[in-house]
């Protein structure tokens, strides 16, 4: 099927890959699908973009790229929504919120969303940890390298 | 806004199947306990707004803001 995007023009995209959020993201209540589409210039990015509105769209990407000891529970809740049974049924992307220069951009670590790729399901799941940032700096220990910041 | 006044140990009851509870009263803390359904989900009022805030900062992104994830490969 097309799929109208915001900042990929219209991209084919295969339907069965849609993904159903029933309960929208915080803010975008009224969005219930979306598409995970790749950017075609940096695979570390991909485009969450809802179906119906072509301007929602959220630059997101793995965590674990960033964090390599980045890590959460899932509650029962979010395990019984999205019908996780194994491992293999959670993915894990991070909204990013862009910004120039490139560096200072955030990776909202606090509310994950999780998909699971099997059931179709996802779901932006809060975390009740303090000490997890929806602001984490995209490159973490840039400034370390970047010497005189 | 509906007002309650209720004591320790006295609930609310919000439709059929959602009941919070006073646990405690300590100083200016309150401490409660919510009974619902696994589908109602439960935040924390400013870390919801925190994140609702983010997402629509997350949104915004121009197009051409694009062009740093072109110039930042990794």
């Amino acid at each position: 099927m097309h799929l109208h995007t915001k900042y990929l023009g219209e991209v084919e995209i295969d339907a069965s890959k849609i993904i159903q959020f029933p309960v929208g993201l915080p803010g975008f209540i009224d969005e219930t699908e979306f598409a995970l589409v790749d950017f075609p210039d940096n695979p570390i990015f991909q485009v969450l973009q809802s179906v119906k509105s072509v301007n929602t769209a959220f630059i997101v990407t793995n965590p674990y790229h960033f964090y390599h000891d980045y890590s959460f529970e899932l509650d029962d809740s979010i395990v019984e929504s999205l019908e996780v049974k194994s491992e293999k049924d959670v993915m894990v992307v991070t909204i990013v919120t862009l910004k120039n220069p490139f560096n200072t951009s955030t990776l909202n670590l606090k509310a994950p969303v999780i998909i699971n790729p099997s059931s179709k399901q996802g779901k932006q799941y809060i975390l009740n940890m303090d000490n997890i940032p929806a602001k984490a700096p995209i490159s973490p220990g840039n400034h370390l390298k970047a010497g005189g910041e | 806004m509906l007002v309650l006044t209720r004591k320790q140990d006295e609930a609310i009851q919000l439709g059929e199947d959602i009941e919070i509870k006073v646990l405690a009263i300590e100083g200016d803390q309150i401490k409660l306990g919510i009974d619902a359904p696994k589908s109602v989900d439960i935040y924390r009022r400013e870390i919801y707004l925190d994140i609702k805030e983010q997402n629509n900062e997350a949104a915004n992104v121009s197009s051409d803001l694009l062009e740093l994830l072109k110039e930042n490969k990794e």
